[in-house]
């Protein structure tokens, strides 16, 4: 009985992209032991990467030759029987610049097929921030930080391998946890790595997730025009200006909030966002002024609000400003929504600040690169250590 | 459990392997091929997707496994003259870019077939700006197609890395001296993994005989000065001169690709272009690339349910196997080209190798109706279902219905 087996790996583009090309070929490896063939790519829409955007690998694998060259007839699969999450917050959806739009992290998973998850967070949390999914499927945690080893550095925490070894257990038509541990040893020469999958084997187990859980928001639908709709020399129509904003609380009008491609929103690259204390800022625009994507308002009263819709979490805007704690990185999985943090704090003062407190007391430790000199000689133990305890 | 290791080590995988089976790209095939043939100058400037080549290939020189001049340009027109300059001095030469990278380096691409250079490119097909695009066209390598320049298609890493190594082998034999372009598909060659069989050192060594430059060597020993400024009275005997070394380089393919089946034990049947069940087939499908992919997949669907479809794909283009294709198409009801490419304003609006093909079989005894295809522009992906949309016209031209000359298949409309 022939089959075709596929594994999308999405992952942070750049800063995880040595992990999942590292998956990915894993995967392969392991499989063709089993005599098994297969391929693997990145998504090739995604590159050139950009930190953080949202990017995507594949691994097919198949019983045999022609059932391969079938599965690659197709570039892209349609559907996947294992997707994986190498960053938690990328559950509340993927967008990269050719997708038209936010997509659902598990638009792929096939029914009853597995998500697996990097992340400290609990399933009901993850499950939370997922879209949700017409047929039931598995999701699996795999405990740990998202790792970053990415183009500039390979950070060797064992995730590679950890997640390796959730799919010899989620999945072990495509390959036994012998075959991927001898795969291991073959590609990296580690013992130590081929037990770390062992661990995640054993340790792996799965939730089903039911069509009635997740996110109900509906996914963006992007209709394509013909070619004989679309304007001749390659003109396409750009972003208007933008203009005033309102003040909820008493309608007065003035500020200027720019208008912004409202087919490309960009806020999935963000693991982390900023909240502002208004209460603190002196209005010195050092925020606005150097926020890359220009994700900042200016409200009526002069006050400068991050917007969620723009927002790449690159946490320029803490770094630059010049009161202390005015604006803080707070870990992604953190929020919901996407609200106005100003409209919130001029509506409800008292309520924003014990809103902004809570966010910002549980703040657990959260990278998006290296921020500070020696982390990644901290972290890899730590990470190592969460592979050794569970 | 032994203790925790801090160490930013690049893993085993990433130091380029010499096992026999390898995982690489159709790019880091071509890489490896470099190596194996020992090139002694690579030039090279960044533009997706040729730039996997260079990255790996710097990979090969940092980690010691080649030993080779390694110049990044300022750009590619620098990048392909340098190569010029040196394989004139007699170095082995590799080279290579993308789409309008490709245009960019166009002069430098001229005077390199005129001069009897044997460098070998290779192209990362791409879409030609604007707009700005990555995925896969073949205009950006057919646009050299009457200078002089051999190009050759192929549809796996495996035959990437086997056909660079023929490559040397026939640009630099004597009779040749004339520069080949292996064009490999953006994305789904260049950027795609697959097990590669990495030949042995020895049997390359005892396949690629040394670049020997001989009387054209640029030397002091050997006092010539080449490309003098000419008149009218010299240019079409060197321009006969180049066309006779085109012609003979047939002759050279055919021989190296048997000494590499002699040599390796791999085999391709005959060099020019590969026939995919067309024993008894009625109509035919004509393509180049890794468009190959789905169209076998369509046929061995279309033939369940009895419709005997074969396909051709076409591997040199340049030269281009003018009598024996025709006498191959010549034996089917119809014809079907599948082009990456379009030639805008060209005969029947068609792409550029159904023009070819329509003028090799014009001569034939047997010339069955052609009917042109444009399909898959800008890595747009050719499926399954386009495959049997194109078979059912050429089914359509077979029972004497006419078709257009040229249809997009894929397009939104």
């Amino acid at each position: 009985m022939s089959r075709l087996f596929a594994v999308e790996i999405v992952y942070r583009g750049i800063f995880q992209k040595t992990l999942a090309k590292n998956i990915g070929r894993a995967i392969v490896l392991a499989a063709h032991r089993e005599g098994k063939p297969g391929i693997t790519f990145g998504r090739y829409g995604d590159s050139p990467e950009r930190n953080g955007i949202p990017a995507k690998n594949f691994a097919i694998v198949a019983t045999d030759d022609l059932t391969l060259e079938e599965g690659m007839a197709k570039y892209e699969p349609k559907e996947v029987d294992v997707t994986i999450a190498v960053d938690d917050t990328l559950c509340k959806g993927v967008e990269s610049w050719a997708w038209y739009g936010l997509q659902p992290i598990n638009r792929l998973t096939k029914p009853g097929g597995t998500l697996i998850v990097t992340s400290h967070e609990s399933p009901e949390t993850l499950i939370g921030m997922t879209h949700r999914k017409e047929h039931p499927y598995q999701l699996a945690i795999v405990r740990g930080t998202p790792s970053f080893s990415g183009l500039w550095v390979y950070k060797d925490d064992h995730s590679d391998v950890r997640i390796l070894g959730a799919i010899a257990k989620v999945l072990p038509d495509l390959f036994s946890l012998a075959s991927v541990q001898q795969a291991i040893r073959d590609e990296w020469d580690s013992e130590l790595k081929a037990t770390s999958a062992l661990r995640a084997y054993e340790r792996t187990s799965t939730v089903t997730v039911q069509p009635t859980q997740g996110d109900p928001e509906k996914p963006y639908e992007f209709v394509m025009p013909k070619w004989t709709e679309m304007r001749e020399g390659i003109a396409i129509p750009s972003i208007a200006r933008g203009g005033a904003m309102t003040d909820p609380t008493n309608g007065k009008s003035g500020g200027f909030r720019p208008e912004r491609n409202p087919t490309f929103k960009k806020f999935t690259t963000r693991t982390m966002r900023p909240v502002v204390n208004f209460d603190t800022c002196i209005k010195c625009t050092l925020c606005w002024l150097q926020c890359p994507d220009s994700c900042f308002d200016v409200t009526p009263d002069g006050l400068y609000d991050a917007n969620m819709q723009a927002c790449c979490g690159c946490g320029v805007c803490e770094a630059v400003c010049p009161v202390d704690k005015c604006v803080t990185m707070v870990n992604e999985a953190q929020f919901s929504d996407n609200a106005s943090q100003w409209e919130m704090w001029r509506k409800d003062k008292q309520g924003y600040h014990g809103w902004l407190e809570s966010k910002i007391a549980n703040r657990p430790e959260r990278s998006h690169g290296f921020r500070y000199r020696g982390q990644y000689e901290e972290q890899v133990p730590e990470m190592l250590e969460i592979a050794k305890e569970g | 459990m032994p203790e925790a290791q801090v160490s930013v080590a690049t893993p085993k995988q990433q130091r380029p392997t010499t096992e026999e089976t390898s995982l690489i790209t159709g790019s880091e095939a071509i890489a490896v091929a470099c190596k194996l043939a020992d090139v002694d100058v690579i030039t090279a400037y960044p533009i997706r997707p040729y730039d996997t080549v260079m990255q790996y290939v710097a990979k090969l020189v940092s980690n010691g496994e080649l030993d080779c001049e390694y110049i990044v340009a300022e750009s590619e027109h620098s990048q392909f003259e340098i190569v010029k300059h040196a394989s004139a001095v007699g170095a082995r030469v590799f080279c290579g870019s993308s789409g309008v990278g490709w245009m960019y380096a166009f002069e430098a691409l001229t005077v390199t077939p005129a001069l009897r250079i044997p460098m070998v490119a290779m192209v990362g097909n791409r879409a030609l700006d604007d707009p700005g695009a990555f995925g896969v066209e073949h205009n950006d390598a057919l646009a050299v197609r009457d200078l002089g320049w051999q190009l050759v298609w192929v549809d796996s890493p495996q035959e990437a890395l086997d056909t660079a190594l023929i490559a040397y082998r026939v640009a630099e034999d004597r009779r040749v001296f004339l520069p080949c372009a292996i064009s490999c598909d953006g994305a789904f060659l260049t950027h795609s993994q697959a097990l590669v069989k990495i030949p042995s050192q020895e049997k390359v060594n005892a396949f690629l005989p040394r670049y020997n430059r001989g009387d054209l060597l640029l030397h002091p020993d050997n006092p010539i000065t080449i490309a003098p400024q000419v008149n009218e009275d010299w240019l079409m005997e060197i321009r006969r001169q180049n066309a006779a070394a085109m012609e003979r380089s047939s002759t050279v393919i055919r021989e190296a690709y048997a000494d590499f089946e002699k040599i390796f034990g791999r085999k391709y049947g005959n060099p020019f272009f590969e026939e995919y069940q067309t024993d008894d087939a009625d109509v035919v499908l004509i393509g180049m690339g890794t468009l190959s992919n789905p169209v076998r997949v369509a046929i061995r669907q279309m033939r369940e349910l009895g419709q005997k479809v074969g396909f051709v794909r076409l591997r040199w283009f340049r030269p281009f196997a003018a009598q024996e294709l025709a006498a191959t198409l010549g034996r089917f009801k119809a014809v079907g080209v599948i082009d990456r490419d379009f030639s805008l304003g060209s005969p029947y609006a068609s792409g550029v190798l159904a023009t070819e093909v329509r003028a090799a079989m014009y001569p034939a005894a047997k010339r069955p109706p052609v009917v042109g295809f444009i399909c898959g522009l800008g890595g747009r992906e050719v499926t399954v279902p386009d495959v049997k949309r194109m078979t059912n016209s050429i089914y359509l031209a077979a029972e004497g219905k006419p078709q257009p000359g040229t249809q997009w298949i894929g397009l939104r409309e």
